[in-house]
């Protein structure tokens, strides 16, 4: 099944409402009103949150349909509006040649797919032939340092480890020496989940970035939050303090298999113009898909390709 | 200066309703801002529709409890309401005499259902001395089994031990046969994470129910999750019916309003929160707190409850008979000023109020302000018990030695003295007449804290006509003289406001 497919069917739900809920606009070659208000609710329900929401329902108003409006049609003109939105923001990770190990970081909240990510993103890049290795940097949580040992075996990586309870930027220091003395081409460093509002754990997290600078000043070369597909408008508070904390140059979405919509995006796009790497679609190695603006478009809207 | 002042006052206050019950046009204004309130607050779409429509229909017609906004009382009865809807019936975890008690956790990857389990465990034999047996039939995601084991040695409570190729029918069975074995009395079921369309899946959680026949089927969810909360609460709701909710993550600065979308979708109580990463970090839930924070509109809460609150009923009620029988003297002027102050001052008040930003300019620049409230507090506390029931005492050197015992000026004692004088002549001109006009006319004459001191002030009294002119100058000690009617109206009378 392609991504696409994946993600259109946890869409579907939605999909299903943009175009079905606004049987009140058909016929009419305009949107009035009474509509804008339709489509500003279908896109609220996608979490696009009320302004984001109101912004692309109100550019609709000028949008040249040819003919009468059906569901069809109104679904792509919002899939458009959607597509110009998230363009610019569609960037892919590229490895540097320069950085030997490049150096991925992954953060974000409790549970949102770090973890999981980390090994997707090695079974990636190890069947692009690239070597990779892990760095257990969650040595807070229980078993989350076994939990990436298996995500190691599972994608042949070697997983760099201390012990749990140790200090997380040590190890990120002694994972970035082991990977520059191996050569080694890429390097994730996964690290605890952490709530943003909790400065002692983002003290810590802002500790790591800068014992990697030790090493290298240019290091990390991505930093990335993983967000939780499911999450609503905290999604901006947690961009927010993770760019202020850890410097995240791009995120990655993650469980867009379930129900959720992920139209946080949207509005993270217009809020941040934060880079989106990927999207998670699954809890298998290779359930990881890069980000396409048109595709993520039409699957929110239910507009076929 | 006084006219822009005017001008600006009445196109603050404008668009206010009268005072008497709420009317359509209060409640639908008032509801705008809730719904995006709600919204901002990841309260889910329908949820937020249905429960505006039934506030709706509850608060047209209501009273509105004076000296504060029409919109303002909307807000409080909303946050009312979502306090009901959020605890109406909060229930205590169900734990079966017939041991033993099983409690499944369901939920979405990464809801936080391991840690919740080693927390509801550690609870569950420290305060409540059972003796407890955790079991993970999550075999998906790696390492989920260690983490429920290290999780369990923590809370010294039992484990079931792991097996390996077992499917999670089989480890339940086993689990539920162990716990009997050994005579637990409670046997923990956490499972893997799942997302609410994969019928395979959920199929499983069904199977795994219909084997262990738990007493509590605790669905676990983020605090942080948006929209989606109805598609997952309902998705779990109809394949295994669940009996209660845990919100985690409440420790985050999320607003939390899929607490109201699980809530009103499943119809099950919020049983207990997740505050933080550590064991102890599961607290009861707090309706109250819980609606604050999805509305976040505690400004305007707290002034309506503040008002309800300080204005003890029987106070205002006895000022008015007083009023009414022309009897107001200094002390009955005090205790105004005394509410006033109660209230916050002038500042608190004011801040509390949206829209009168404008004004507490012109405020400040005409130097009324809170110090000028306890100026005149301590002018009539110099005054003997004779001068405050008999103000015509009140000559040249009394005046001279209040003024000193007051730290004030002379000038300033008469101007008090002058404030007083008029409102009681309007009083007694006014005896007999309702409360309601006679606050009104009140406001037309001075105010307590409004009367103006020192020179080249602008004209106080014109402005307190100004706004006498304004039927609903909202929060201001007209509503104070008003008197209140019993009970206060429309908040259902009980004071909700005591905080922990
Ligand atoms: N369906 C689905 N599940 C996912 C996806 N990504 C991660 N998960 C699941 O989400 C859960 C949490 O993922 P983790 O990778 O452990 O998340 P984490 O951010 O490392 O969590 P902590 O380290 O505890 O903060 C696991 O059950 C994963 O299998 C995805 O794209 N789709
Ligand atoms: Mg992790």
């Amino acid at each position: 099944m392609s991504w696409f497919q994946k993600l259109k069917n946890g869409l579907g739900k939605t999909s299903a409402k943009v175009t079905g809920q606004l049987s009140s606009l058909l016929g009419r070659s305009k949107i009035d009103a009474a509509s804008l208000e339709e489509v500003e609710d279908a896109l609220i329900a996608a979490d696009l949150g009320t302004q984001s929401a109101m912004r692309l329902a109100a550019s609709m108003r000028k949008y040249k349909f040819d003919g009468p409006v059906t569901s069809e049609s109104l679904a792509a003109a919002l899939s458009d509006g959607i597509t110009e939105i998230l363009e610019p923001v569609a960037v892919p990770i590229v490895l540097r040649d320069d950085a030997r190990p490049h150096v991925i970081l992954l953060v974000g909240v409790n549970g949102s797919g770090k973890t999981t990510t980390a090994g997707k993103l090695a079974q990636q890049w190890r069947s692009e032939g690239k070597s990779v290795m892990l760095a257990a940097g969650d040595t807070f949580r229980a078993a989350a340092i076994e939990q990436l040992q298996i995500w190691g075996e599972r994608t042949g990586t070697e997983v760099i480890a201390g012990s749990q309870g140790g200090d997380a930027a040590a190890l990120a220091y002694t994972a970035i020496e082991k990977a520059a003395a191996a050569g080694t081409d890429v390097l994730i460093i996964d690290t605890a989940g952490r709530l943003q509002n909790r400065a002692e754990l983002m003290d810590e997290l802002a500790k790591i970035v800068r014992v990697i600078r030790k090493l290298d000043d240019t290091a990390p070369h991505d930093s990335i939050i993983v967000l939780d597909g499911t999450v609503g408008q905290n999604a901006i508070s947690q961009v927010k303090a993770f760019r202020e904390v850890a410097d995240v140059t791009g995120l990655i979405v993650t469980k867009l298999d379930g129900s959720a919509k992920g139209g946080i995006v949207i509005a993270l796009a217009e809020e941040f113009g934060i880079p989106v790497h990927a999207v998670g679609v699954g809890e298998g190695a290779d359930d990881l898909q890069a980000f396409t603006a048109r595709d993520f478009a039409n699957a929110l809207t239910g507009t076929s390709d | 200066m006084f006219d822009s002042l005017k001008d600006k006052l009445q196109d603050v206050f404008s668009g206010l309703a009268k005072r008497g019950a709420l009317s359509e046009a209060d409640v639908d204004a008032a509801l705008r801002e809730v719904r995006l309130a709600l919204l901002d607050a990841d309260v889910a779409l329908p949820v937020v529709k249905s429960f505006i429509a039934k506030v709706r229909d509850g608060a047209v017609g209501s009273d509105v409890l004076k000296s504060v906004r029409p919109d303002q009382q909307v807000i409080k009865l909303v946050n009312d309401a979502l306090t009901e809807v959020l605890g109406g019936d909060a229930a205590p975890l169900n734990i079966s005499t017939n041991p033993p008690s099983v409690i499944l956790m369901a939920g979405l990857q990464g809801s936080g259902k391991t840690t919740t389990a080693g927390k509801l465990a550690l609870r569950l034999r420290s305060r409540e001395r059972k003796k407890v047996m955790l079991a993970s039939l999550d075999v998906t995601r790696p390492a989920a089994r260690e983490q429920l084991r290290l999780l369990g040695e923590q809370a010294e409570v039992g484990v079931l031990p792991e097996v390996e190729r077992e499917t999670p029918g089989q480890i339940a069975k086993r689990a539920l046969q162990a716990a009997k074995l050994q005579a637990y009395d409670v046997l923990i079921l956490d499972t893997a994470g799942r997302i609410s369309i994969d019928e395979a899946l959920m199929a499983e959680l069904r199977d795994i129910k219909k084997l262990t026949e738990p007493h509590e089927i605790l669905l676990v969810a983020d605090a942080l999750t948006g929209q989606d909360a109805v598609n997952t609460a309902e998705a779990f709701h109809n394949a295994i019916g669940v009996t209660g909710i845990v919100l985690t993550r409440l420790d985050g600065d999320a607003r939390g309003g899929a607490a109201l979308s699980m809530r009103h979708i499943t119809g099950c109580p919020i049983k207990l929160v997740g505050v933080g990463e550590k064991q102890d970090a599961l607290e009861d839930f707090d309706p109250a707190r819980m609606a604050g924070r999805i509305l976040d509109m505690g400004d305007v809460v707290a002034l309506v409850e503040k008002a309800a609150e300080t204005i003890e009923a029987d106070e205002a009620e006895r000022i008015a008979k007083r009023m009414a029988k022309g009897q107001f003297d200094m002390n009955d002027f005090l205790a105004q000023i005394r509410q006033l102050q109660k209230m916050g001052g002038l500042g608190g008040l004011m801040g509390m109020l949206p829209g009168i930003g404008k004004m507490q300019k012109q405020i400040a620049a005409a130097g009324i302000d809170d110090s000028m409230i306890k100026r005149q507090e301590a002018i009539i506390l110099s005054m003997t018990k004779k001068e405050r029931v008999s103000v015509g005492l009140l000559n040249a050197s009394r005046r001279k030695r209040i003024a000193a015992g007051s730290g004030t000026s002379v000038q300033e004692v008469n101007k008090v003295v002058k404030q007083y004088q008029d409102m009681s002549r309007m009083m007694k001109k006014l005896g007999g007449k309702s409360g309601a006009a006679a606050m009104k006319a009140m406001m037309g004459g001075g105010m307590p804290g409004m009367g103006g001191a020192g020179g080249g002030m602008p004209d106080m009294e014109a402005l307190s006509k100004g706004m006498g002119k304004m039927p609903n100058m909202p929060g201001m000690p007209g509503g104070l003289m008003g008197g209140l009617p019993k009970g206060l109206p429309g908040l259902g009378g009980k004071p909700s406001g005591k905080k922990k």
